[in-house]
């Protein structure tokens, strides 16, 4: 069931902003947790429609599994796959570093 | 007499019979685009000297006989694409700064098939941001204008291809729909928007919105435009593997040779809203005895409530947003997050949050099985009529800024559109008349891969009646 009345607190307000990964101004902060809730409390009337009884959809056209032979095919050369990276390096893409230092 | 004025099929006779080449016909495009983009802002990028240079190279192939018609079905036609398909070598912005200063490698599957058709892309068209409204307001490069009245919006997030084709500045122009983008802006700017069944149309190289949604289609200024662009972007990809292996038929051929005599078609009490615009209403009503009057039979069904429709959608589609926006952190391509617009970011939150374990299961899986209620309603509908007819807005267009007074905005002008999305319908809006001077559009949806039937009863409206005269 979907909670009745959603509190989203300023912790979890917080941890969704880095988990979206994404920069918010103060105001925009503000705003969009309020429209977060008014949005989240619009979607509960789903509640009214009972669904035990039906699957779920996961393809509107109903195709399944659709496989190909694993055969390479053409495809962008290292060039083009570069072009558009803001750093790239001897045919690499450059990007900041994944691991934190042990101090942090 | 403008060339930029006529429809694909008036264009290919012109060309057919010698009387005008695909250069007229392009820079009567580009002056109309010229003279109509300061008041209207339909296109983020116009591309004049690759458009000339293509029409060129098509009168050649033309007069030399290597194309003809039948190898090339749109030899020559000048056509604007929504700012969501890649093209290659060409800057493809899906009208978001982020993606500013993005040239793709490579062309989506429907401009490559555009291409091999003999199409000139004249420019590519505005949009919302990602696609991700219903008024062209959240666009990082300006709102697009009604053509009918610039104080108001063209609507989307098609609104650019909607208005293009609306003003005469092209000839034709494709759009892409998740759920309304196509319909409601083709409503609000007077023009036939052709919605085809989830995976009828490749999207693959189409910046991507609501990938179990999107689905491209033509916008144009008549019902055959609309048969004849579809039977050359439709089919089946290996680089999508949600398009179908149906084969495409000749949907323009099949124009002709569809009786609607004996259709039976569905009235959904629950989509005449009580608190829609006065008049609109009517307007389909008669659009609708008309349609009798052509022989098809009218059956009052009833569906459910659209209200729900919005609610799901709203969950599906922000878990779609959140997922398919992740891979936009400025490294392989476009600049980094920080230029992500208010409406993205609401977009991206909003479905993050729904997909977070501990909410997954209330939301996004609630969704999905309301989503699959949808679909069984349809279907349970689709045992006893052939289509399904209604109106595709409950109001005609909106004064420019509407969409900042709710954040709900889009879902309310698309309230009408969206459980057919959902269910991956095909659909259709048609102009039947004006409300106060702006166009009202009707709907037909029909059975996936119903194409032919939809679109041939869209045909005999359009023919039965000057729906400029339906005040």
């Amino acid at each position: 069931m979907m909670p009745k009345k959603l509190i989203l607190t300023d912790d979890a307000f917080a941890t969704l902003i880095k988990q979206a990964n994404v920069f918010l101004s103060d105001e925009e902060a503000k705003n969009i947790k309020n429209q977060l809730s008014e949005a989240l409390d619009a979607v509960s009337i789903l509640k009214e429609l009972p669904t035990d009884q039906v699957g779920k959809t996961s393809s509107a056209s109903g195709l399944s599994n659709v496989l190909r032979e694993d055969v390479a095919q053409p495809s962008l050369t290292q060039e083009e796959a570069l072009s558009n990276a803001s750093v790239a390096h001897d045919g690499y893409f450059i990007v900041n570093s994944v691991f934190e230092s042990q101090d942090n | 007499m403008k060339y930029n004025q006529l429809s694909i099929t008036q264009a290919q006779e012109l060309l057919k019979k010698k009387e005008a080449t695909s250069l007229d016909l392009t820079k009567d495009c580009l002056e109309a685009i010229n003279t109509l983009e300061p008041k209207l802002n339909a296109f983020v990028t116009v591309f004049k000297v690759e458009a000339e240079a293509a029409a060129k190279l098509a009168d050649k192939n033309l007069k030399s006989g290597i194309w003809t018609f039948a190898s090339h079905p749109l030899a020559g036609i000048p056509i604007a694409l929504k700012d969501n398909f890649s093209t290659a070598g060409m800057k493809t912005t899906a009208s978001s700064k982020v993606l500013d200063n993005f040239y793709p490698p490579y062309d989506s599957t429907v401009v490559k098939k555009l291409k091999e058709a003999g199409a000139i892309i004249l420019g590519k068209t505005n949009m919302d941001a990602w696609a991700h409204g219903s008024s062209t307001e959240t666009s990082d490069y300006g709102s697009t204008k009604n053509p009918y009245d610039v104080g108001r919006l063209a609507g989307g997030s098609s609104g650019g291809s909607a208005a293009a084709v609306s003003s005469h500045e092209v000839i034709a122009a494709i759009g892409s729909e998740t759920a309304g983008s196509i319909r409601q802006p083709a409503s609000w700017c007077g023009v036939v928007g052709m919605k085809p069944t989830y995976g009828r149309v490749s999207r693959y190289g189409v910046v991507a919105m609501g990938s179990s949604l999107d689905s491209p289609g033509p916008m144009t200024k008549t019902v055959a435009d609309s048969a004849l662009l579809l039977s050359v972007i439709a089919g089946l990809d290996p680089k999508d593997a949600t398009t179908s292996p149906n084969p495409v038929p000749n949907y323009l051929q099949e124009l002709a040779q569809t009786s609607i005599s004996g259709l039976r078609i569905g009235i959904p009490k629950e989509y005449f809203l009580k608190d829609a615009q006065p008049g609109i209403n009517n307007l389909i009503i008669e659009a609708s005895k008309q349609l009798e009057k052509a022989g098809a039979k009218l059956i009052e069904i009833s569906l459910l409530d659209p209200k729900y429709s919005i609610a799901d959608y709203t969950i599906i589609q922000r878990a779609e947003v959140s997922s398919n926006l992740a891979r936009y952190t400025g490294v392989r391509y476009g600049g980094g997050r920080e230029l992500l617009g208010a409406e993205a970011k609401r977009r991206i939150m909003l479905g993050t949050y729904a997909l977070s374990s501990g909410y997954y299961d209330a939301y996004y899986k609630k969704g999905e099985a309301v989503r699959q209620l949808l679909k069984d309603d349809f279907s349970r509908v689709f045992e006893s009529v052939d289509l399904i007819l209604a109106p595709t807005t409950p109001t005609t267009s909106l004064p420019v800024g509407a969409s900042a007074d709710s954040a709900m905005f889009g879902e309310l002008a698309d309230v009408l559109v969206e459980a057919s999305s959902l269910a991956g319908l095909t659909g259709i809006n048609i102009p039947v008349g004006f409300v106060g001077g702006l166009p009202v559009g009707m709907q037909l949806i029909g059975r996936h891969f119903a194409e032919s039937t939809v679109l041939a009863v869209a045909h005999a409206y359009e023919q039965s009646v000057n729906w400029k005269d339906n005040h």
